[in-house]
């Protein structure tokens, strides 16, 4: 569903991505794992379709199409979604206009039946304790004053309600306690099924113990530099990433 | 987002500026005394009215124009404005809304306003003045079962000069500023409203203002007295078409709440704002102001999308104990349009409190100023204020400036001010874009966030227009 193609890609005319090769098929849970500055960010920004992330070589193809044709709504109307490292405040949009909004336009796009406000709203209260928010969090702004933790559950709890065929996740696991981990981690698991494909984006072991993935990769100066099964994953863990960039790795 | 993004977002259409032709008895432009004699003898004055309005206009004469507001325009040639027209049909005032010129009324229906009284919104009693005159008052009888007065200002000279000289200038001065003075001299139609003593007025008011004339000023005056203990909340909304030409709309509103009387007044604005090279649009030269007894509250909310110049600010003078005023208020200037608006919260008496909220949105090559005095008088102890100004910027070429006045006579009182300036940012469009959502929709949802404590205070129906006309204005979005 996703296939990448020696892609090459700039952030404001700085070469990042240098020559990328993945493949996602439905089903698997890929990991993309990298030292800072490895390129693993821009991947998932460059996907989306963010301002700035500019493709300049290569391509990436979705379910055939090249993301670089579509338009970020596009793509997400597709059914690409990304969950956000820094989930940004909207002040005075609720969740649920934010969330009504976004579905009416991607399950428009899809085909799919449109939900009325009874349906959505038991929806997304049900999505909601997936992830231990209050479902009081529904008429809050979006990501108003909520804590580091609750924007990454808001934004898995979106995810569940969007249904993506392509699930992409950057950094979700940063700056969350165990507990916090845990919750996500559920609602992603809960997300898996052979029709749709993930893509984890981390920088650290411990969010595979939780959610286990198919494939792991490394991802090292914009090229993936080797990909394995999950014990590659244990392998950095206990080697760090120095043994294969040639580099002290310092944390 | 980038700027070609927003371009095309200012670029949207104005939908309420088509032209009615009506036959219309016109008078040429200028002012003069001879001026204000016809008008005052076209609309039958008594004597006391002629003469209040030539000693606006002697005092309006020797006024200067204006200067200190953040606004630039060229000098306007009041001896280009006429001053009078009225629609041959309104010659004899319709009694039911089968006269009613047909053209008009299709006008109205056009601006989404039946006057119908069985189509209206329930609970809603409009009058609706076209150009210089009063085209009629729904619900009339209904609200005099409960004692009500709600009629044109005309009217209500001729029907109860008591109230009237009672209460005309009493809150507005005629020499209080420039505009005013003119208004007081030539003032055409506008609304009056009585509530009577421990009376909740069974239904909301509301007037709606048309210019459609070219070259024709809009001069309304609106008095509204709520007597002891009483409670109305009135809604005023406007548009003109769109003309090349600027044209003048220069009102006064007076609010008087007698003790314990609430008045809550919401306004939407959308005169024509001119085109995206500032060519037409409503030069809106408005004094809006209140005064509060005892024990009373007065509440401002506006909604200002339209008008090529806004200069306004709708104040409230707390002058008895306990008295209560606020100010809500959205300005979105777009295109070429500048604004200067705020409001003037005078305490005078003891324990008095206001509340001010200016929500600010600028895009394209406008301006946008809030400007706000908050004076505590030495003897309002305990007087409190709270102010939040919050400005959004859309784009790079655009201003939002921030005035505000504080002065403080008494050290038992206690002032907050928080000021904010912000623009759509481009990770908040991301999130939108990522989810789906089209970059317009996006913007207007989030431009409608920013308002939100605004709207929340616009009577149910007002605010899904308000919202609806941020969306308007807003089209043509992003891309």
């Amino acid at each position: 569903m996703l296939e990448i193609r020696d892609l090459h890609a700039s952030v404001a005319d700085k070469p990042i991505l240098k020559g990328l090769n993945l493949t996602v098929n439905p089903g698997e849970v890929h990991a993309i794992m990298g030292p800072n500055g490895s390129g693993k960010s821009t991947l998932a920004n460059v996907l989306s379709g963010r301002d700035n992330y500019e493709i300049t070589g290569g391509e990436a193809l979705f379910e055939g199409k090249s993301l670089a044709d579509l338009e970020p709504e596009e793509r997400a109307q597709a059914g690409l979604f990304l969950a956000f490292q820094y989930p940004v405040e909207i002040p005075g949009v609720s969740n649920m206009e934010f969330l009504k909004a976004a579905l009416e336009s991607v399950r428009g796009a899809q085909g799919k039946e449109e939900w009325d406000s009874v349906t959505l709203l038991r929806k997304a209260r049900e999505a909601c304790k997936q992830v231990s928010l209050d479902a009081s969090f529904l008429k809050r702004g979006v990501n108003e004053g909520f804590s580091g933790g609750e924007k990454k559950r808001n934004e898995i709890m979106q995810m569940m309600l969007m249904e993506p065929k392509l699930a992409l996740l950057d950094e979700t696991d940063s700056g969350l306690d165990i507990d916090a981990l845990q919750v996500v981690a559920k609602g992603v698991n809960s997300l898996r099924s052979p029709e749709r494909g993930i893509v984890l984006v981390t920088h650290y072991q411990r969010l595979l113990d939780y959610i286990v993935p198919d494939f792991v990769h490394v991802l090292y100066n914009g090229q993936i530099i080797k990909s394995g099964g999950k014990e590659l994953a244990l392998e950095l863990e206990q080697k760090g990433y120095g043994w294969l960039t040639g580099e002290e790795e310092s944390a | 987002m980038s700027q070609a993004e927003l371009d095309k977002l200012i670029r949207s259409n104005y939908e309420a500026g088509f032209t009615t032709t009506v036959d219309a008895e016109t008078l040429p432009p200028g002012l003069s005394e001879d001026v204000i004699r016809f008008l005052s003898a076209k609309k039958e004055e008594p004597e006391w009215m002629l003469e209040w309005r030539l000693e606006s206009y002697r005092k309006w004469q020797e006024m200067p124009s204006p200067t200190w507001a953040h606004l630039q325009h060229p000098p306007i040639d009041f001896n280009e404005v006429s001053y009078y027209s009225k629609p041959k049909s309104l010659d004899n005032a319709p009694k039911s809304l089968d006269e009613v010129d047909p053209e008009l009324l299709a006008t109205y229906e056009k601006l989404g306003i039946p006057l119908h009284e069985q189509e209206m919104l329930a609970g809603v009693a409009v009058d609706v003045v076209f150009d210089s005159s009063s085209v009629f008052t729904t619900f009339k009888e209904k609200l005099a079962e409960a004692g009500v007065i709600f009629c044109s200002i005309s009217e209500a000279i001729k029907e109860h000069p008591e109230l009237i000289q009672k209460y005309l200038g009493s809150v507005v001065p005629q020499g209080d500023n420039f505009y005013a003075a003119l208004n007081s001299a030539v003032f055409s139609d506008g609304s009056f409203v009585y509530i009577p003593k421990g009376v909740r007025c069974p239904m909301e008011l509301s007037t709606y203002f048309r210019i459609n004339e070219a070259n024709t000023g809009q001069f309304e005056r609106t008095l509204i007295v709520a007597d002891e203990g009483s409670y109305v909340s009135y809604l005023e909304g406007c548009t003109a078409p769109q003309r090349d030409e600027n044209q003048l709309h220069a009102a006064v509103v007076e609010l008087v709440a007698l003790p314990g009387a609430e008045i809550k007044y919401s306004t939407v604005q959308n005169w024509y704002p001119g085109d995206e090279n500032g060519k037409g649009g409503i030069y809106n030269f408005v004094t809006k102001r209140g005064v509060a007894h005892d024990n009373s509250k007065i509440s401002w909310t506006q909604v200002e999308t339209g008008s090529a110049i806004t200069w306004k600010y709708p104040s409230v003078i707390l002058r008895g104990d306990n008295s209560i005023g606020e100010f809500y208020s959205v300005a979105l200037t777009r295109h070429m349009q500048q604004a200067d608006t705020g409001t003037k919260m005078i305490h005078l008496g003891k324990n008095t409190k206001s509340t001010i909220i200016s929500k600010g949105i600028s895009a394209a090559r406008s301006q946008n100023a809030y400007r706000g005095l908050v004076r505590i008088s030495p003897r309002a102890e305990n007087a409190r204020n709270f102010t939040q100004c919050d400005s959004l910027l859309l784009g790079d070429q655009c201003g939002a400036h921030t005035f505000p006045y504080i002065e403080s006579k008494n050290p038992t009182a206690t002032i907050e001010h928080e000021a904010t300036t912000s623009k759509v940012s481009d990770d908040q469009m991301f999130l939108c874009r990522q989810r789906g959502i089209d970059p317009e929709k996006a913007v207007s949802m989030i431009v409608n966030g920013f308002c939100k404590e605004v709207f929340k205070e616009l009577p149910m129906e007002f605010a899904v227009e308000a919202g609806k006309l941020l969306e308007v204005s807003l089209e043509g979005a992003v891309g």
